[in-house]
């Protein structure tokens, strides 16, 4: 629950916020966002938020690219993310200096164009599913605190023990997790299963034009029947990490983020 | 057993001691040759390669003896086994012959053992893997041997400096040098046979074994030059000679591993060109690699990571490029080559042992060195492995250390390298051969089999060999591709950008130009593992349901093997047409591309012969059977695409006549087929001898069914391209007889419906191994059928037969024949089709007197064929060259009109 801790320390919109906490995950990075969320007014933002960083914070991290941007990254924020994320801070320095050199608009959000600019991406087979996976639903921006969160489901997972203490929320890293993130750039309708048509829409980016639909059809089937237990003919979250039980999650799906 | 492996090896003793009395009798005596010999015994001339011969067949031997135990080989390694049978036969060599024979020789040892057994880890191994855990093998294998090699001897040599060493040991600081190079290496021989065995995790093995391929090039450099340095003597050694030192391990390492990248690319060059000649395919690969070894060796650079790079290189192309059979033959020399040389290393080194005469004893250096191996080799792998885990996303925990640890076991390398230390230059040999081989026995025996025990009593992750499933592959494949997106986003250029940077260019340059473009174009690896999947389930259904079939010869429709078989069938019946079908003429008139063409034939490869996963998840169950509206969403479908083809048929079929116009050499008649609704016993197949006719005369279509390059290696795999014959009958009979056999009904007579075994079916290798498949479909497929829709099934299952073919082959040599004669036909048949690889398409032209001639004999006939089994048992069809049997004979009844 340390989402609503924030909001309710911000002070902001803490009765919204705690009528979507039974929403469930979706809401919740909603809600939690509302601290670094656009301000509807961009021109203000920039001395308002500036002079609130320099205030309260004379060790705001500076090692960043000189845009105005940079400063908003205040003690505070830092300090939330990281207990969210689990981030440490020589990890998060270099992140936010890459998200404010995506932040082609400069005002601490990115568009899914920021994103589309990326030039390696865009050869990316499933490069706007794993674009669309930052933004949650409905939103066309993400801060830089959502961003992260996207993130750190890449972190390797450690076997510390000063995670564990959490006895609240699985962290965002965890083999579970991992897996949801994969799940969900399949489930394109958030129905929760993987249909077949989903799957083939993925089978279908990720093939060269080499393989007829037919054929990736057949594979389809295949795939399918090999994961349904139920006979649903379709892939449900628990069908899914079944699945994969045997594969290595928690190192095929993390990388190593600078320290 | 054990009794027949020990005569056997008598046998070189006995005919060496036989043989050299004739030859110190016959020289000295030097009579004239007395006339004609009868007999005559020439051992000389047969010599090394008979000991040869017969030294691996006594290896083979005492692996089959050792494996006759079960309980003794789960608790022992094959390898202590086998130095153990060695030192045993070395006493018995020294008894005999009175002085040692048959040692490990440096130079057989690495010109000929070890290069079957680098080649064949290069070419296995888990590339994927090896490069995920890239980092970690380099600095152990590098950092690693270096700081065994040096703390090693430099231990040793304050060993001797205390005293513990006896005096007479005569070595410096350099000898010790010199032998903690040799000493230090962790060898890949033993690692292999102890590990194989042991099954740890994927990741831990790839380290250790992946380290003793790696460090060779260390091993090499540090031998080398600490051999030359001893040998110029320790006063002459210049400053620049220790620069130069560490500059030819850069061109060891990196020259080998160049050398052998160059015989990677030259030998999947190589295997590009090779579709007309594949025979030598598997030849190829051997010799290439072999080349690398030697090449290397030849320049003095690492053999054995040249040999492992060229294998690890050219893998994925060569793969692609030579044929399936070659491949299969490439994998089991590769495998019983390794195995043979493995085995004989062991063995060699035990015999070694036994000669007394090449080492000398030092207590105090013998323990030393293996407490220092072993202290330093753990002392080494912990600090490793401590900076490796500050990188590592899965760190090493304590327990993969102490595997490592103990897993670093020293073999035949180490053996190889004291012996060819020369006695002048370095005056302790005796004492490092004697350290040497206690060492290597130590490692490979006390280690070897308590690996095992400490392993389980750890509780090491083992590794779970488990098929790989399709949603695997899938979803891996989305992780990569997840990760390397992030990275990109992050803006971090790590592993995974820069595989992902590989795989572009190797998929936009290197496999363009390495791969055949057929190859090539059909590459993609969820496809490939989905065909791998699928063939290896038709083999299991071959062996399931061929037996089946074949035994029972009354086989009822109601036998849930045959059900399965034939619902899929139907299936994959319709599936197959719809992939082919095509309902605008042009496209199907333009030629289609070789890629096209490859894509249907792999598909219908696949569709073909094999059932769809629903249908066996079914039946493999049991649980229930198909519930009614699960029949009745089928029948529908079928209903369906039934109408679909049938529309599309009626193109195809101008089409066809349009082809044939522009080739009308006649090539086989058509059949009639016996109607399948007022015999119940009527097949698929029909027998090439069934060659009566009802029909006036005949359409023929001949289909260029092979793509290039499957016809062009038709010289040499005749199996593989056999003709497809397609007999057409007039539709008119069909309807007829659904009318005119109302009682039909009553009896409700199954219906065949014949298979359409496209050409892409005769050219899968492993079909062809196992015998055609031919797709059964029993009676039972007319029960998806609603009665009232029968006569347009049947109609549209023969359209949809008849355009099967046409769009997965090529259609540009699709020849129509005139109507002829039918006895005439009859005549011609069998020599037509046994000389034509060719598949042929058959269409009755007329419609009229379709139906009612039938004859009896025809009843029989596919009564017979209804015996064999869904696959193989058609064997002599195919492989009797000289008859008409060398096509398939497919009958259908002909839905459109003609």
């Amino acid at each position: 629950m340390l989402w609503r801790a924030n909001s309710l320390r911000l002070g902001g919109s803490s009765e919204t916020e705690s009528a979507h906490s039974a929403q469930g995950r979706g809401r919740k990075r909603n809600s939690a966002l509302s601290l670094l969320d656009p301000w509807p007014f961009p021109s203000l933002l920039p001395s308002c938020r500036l002079a609130s960083g320099t205030a309260t914070s004379g060790t705001a991290p500076t090692a960043v690219i000189g845009s105005w941007a940079s400063t908003l990254l205040q003690d505070k924020e830092l300090e939330e993310i990281k207990k969210e994320t689990g981030f440490s801070h020589s990890q998060i320095i270099p992140l936010y200096s890459r998200f404010t050199s995506l932040d082609k608009g400069e005002n601490g959000t990115l568009s899914r164009e920021d994103f589309q600019r990326i030039p390696e991406l865009a050869i990316n087979p499933l490069g706007d599913r794993i674009i669309n996976a930052f933004f949650s639903e409905g939103e066309d921006q993400v801060n830089f605190r959502g961003f992260m969160r996207t993130l750190v489901h890449f972190q390797p997972i450690e076997d510390n023990e000063k995670r564990k203490d959490v006895n609240g929320p699985e962290p965002l890293n965890s083999r579970s997790n991992k897996l949801r993130f994969a799940f969900r750039l399949y489930d394109l309708d958030k129905d929760d299963t993987i249909s077949c048509d989903e799957l083939l829409q993925v089978l279908r980016m990720m093939v060269g034009e080499n393989i007829s639909d037919e054929q990736l059809g057949s594979i389809t089937d295949r795939t399918i029947q090999e994961a349904d237990q139920d006979g649903d003919s379709a892939i449900s979250f628990t069908e899914f990490v079944k699945v994969l039980e045997k594969v290595d999650v928690e190192q095929k799906m993390s990388i190593w983020f600078l320290h | 057993m054990l009794g027949a492996a020990m005569l056997l090896f008598w046998l070189p003793l006995v005919g060496a001691g036989a043989t050299d009395k004739p030859t110190q009798e016959s020289v000295p005596l030097g009579e004239p040759p007395p006339g004609l010999a009868l007999f005559r015994w020439q051992w000389h001339e047969v010599e090394a390669p008979y000991l040869v011969a017969l030294w691996i067949l006594v290896a083979s031997l005492a692996k089959i003896v050792f494996h006759l135990s079960r309980k003794v080989t789960s608790l022992v390694p094959e390898s202590c086994l086998l130095i153990l049978l060695g030192l045993v036969l070395g006493g018995i060599v020294l008894a005999v012959a009175k002085k040692a024979e048959y040692q490990l020789e440096p130079g057989t040892f690495f010109l000929f053992l070890l290069p079957p057994i680098v080649l064949d880890s290069g070419y296995f191994m888990p590339s994927r893997l090896f490069f995920d855990n890239l980092g970690a093998i380099l600095t152990y294998a590098v950092v690693g041997t270096l700081w065994n090699a040096f703390t090693t001897g430099v231990a040793l040599w304050g060993l001797q400096q205390a005293g513990l060493v006896a005096p007479r040991v005569q070595a410096g600081l350099l000898d010790f040098l010199l032998f903690g190079s040799l000493i230090s290496a962790v060898d890949p021989v033993a690692v292999l046979a102890v590990f194989e065995e042991v099954h740890v995790n994927e990741t831990l093995f790839i380290i250790v074994f992946g380290e003793s391929l790696l460090n060779d090039a260390v091993t090499v450099v540090l031998y080398k030059v600490c051999n030359s340095f001893v040998e110029m003597g320790s006063a002459n050694v210049q400053a620049t000679d220790y620069l130069k030192g560490i500059a030819s391990l850069f061109v060891v390492s990196l020259g080998g591993a160049a050398v052998g990248l160059v015989f990677a690319f030259l030998l999947a060059l190589t295997t590009r060109f090779t579709k007309r000649v594949r025979i030598i395919e598997p030849l190829l690969v051997f010799l290439l690699a072999y080349a690398a070894y030697l090449t290397a060796e030849m320049a003095s650079l690492s053999a054995i990571l040249a040999v492992t790079m060229c294998g690890l290189g050219c893998k994925k192309y060569v793969e692609a490029n030579i044929s399936h059979k070659s491949r299969t033959a490439v994998k089991y020399t590769m495998k019983t080559l390794a195995s043979c040389a493995e085995t004989v290393i062991f063995m060699l080194l035990g015999i070694s042992a036994v000669d007394s005469s090449k080492w000398a004893w030092d207590s105090g250096l013998v323990l030393g060195t293996l407490f220092f191996i072993l202290f330093f080799r753990a002392l080494g792998v912990v600090l490793q492995t401590w900076v490796l885990n500050q990188f590592r996303l899965v760190p090493l925990d304590k327990i993969d250390q102490v595997v490592m640890s103990y897993g670093g076991l020293r073999g035949a390398v180490a053996f190889a390298l004291v012996i060819l230390l020369d006695r002048t230059k370095v005056p302790a040999k005796d004492y490092f051969v004697a350290t040497t081989i206690v060492v290597v026995f130590f490692t490979v025996i006390v280690q070897g089999l308590t690996i095992k025990p400490l392993v389980k009593w750890l509780r090491v992750k083992r590794s779970d060999h488990h098929k790989p499933t399709l949603n695997q592959e899938l979803h891996e494949h989305t992780f990569d591709h997840i990760l390397a997106a992030v990275e990109d986003v992050v803006g971090h250029h790590g592993y995974h950008y820069w595989r992902d940077r590989w795989e572009q260019f190797d998929k936009k340059y290197l496999s363009q130009l390495l791969m055949r473009r057929s190859a090539y174009r059909i590459r993609d690896q969820i496809w490939d593992v989905y065909y791998r999947l699928n063939i290896r389930d038709a083999i299991s259904f071959v062996d399931q349901g061929g037996h089946v079939l074949s035994s029972t010869g009354l086989t009822l429709p109601s036998m849930p093997s045959r059900n399965s078989v034939a619902e899929t069938s139907v299936t994959n019946l319709l599936r197959e047409s719809g992939s082919g079908a095509c309902l605008d003429l042009q496209v199907i008139d333009t030629v289609r591309s070789g890629r096209d063409r490859e894509d249907a034939v792999m598909h219908h490869l696949l569709c073909g012969g094999l059932y769809k996963p629903r249908r066996r998840y079914k039946a493999s169950c049991g649980r229930h059977f198909i519930s009614e509206d699960a029949q009745e969403r089928q029948d529908k479908e079928v209903f369906q695409q039934n109408m679909k083809r049938r529309l599309e048929s009626f193109k195809s079929t101008k089409h066809n006549i349009c082809f044939t116009k522009s080739k009308p050499r006649p090539r086989k008649t058509g059949h009639k087929k016996k109607d399948g609704v007022a015999n119940p016993e009527a097949t698929n197949g029909k027998p090439p001898r069934d060659l009566g006719f009802q029909d006036t005369g005949a359409v023929i279509l001949t289909v260029e069914s092979e793509e290039e390059e499957e016809s062009d290696s038709s010289e040499t795999e005749k199996e593989d391209d056999e003709g497809i014959i397609f007999v057409a009958r007039a539709t008119s009979e069909v309807l007829q007889e659904g009318k005119v056999s109302g009682s039909l009904e009553v009896c409700p007579s199954p219906r065949i419906i014949p298979p359409s075994p496209t050409c892409a079916e005769k050219e899968l290798p492993w079909k062809s191994g196992q015998g055609d498949l031919a797709v059964y479909v029993s009676s039972e497929t007319t029960k998806i059928v609603p009665v009232d829709m029968q006569t347009g099934w049947n109609q549209s299952i023969s359209s949809l037969e008849s355009l099967a073919s046409p769009p997965c082959t090529q259609p540009p040599t699709l020849t129509r024949l005139p109507p002829h004669p039918l006895g005439m036909e009859e005549t011609q048949v069998p020599l037509d089709m046994s000389s034509d690889p060719r598949s042929s398409f058959a269409f009755p032209p007329s419609l009229a007197k379709a139906g009612r001639s039938r004859s009896e004999s025809s009843a029989d006939i596919p009564q017979q064929q209804e015996l064999q089994p869904l696959m193989g048992h058609k064997d002599h069809t195919h492989l009797s060259p000289g008859t008409a049997n060398s096509h398939w004979c497919i009958q259908f009844n002909r839905g459109g009109r003609l």
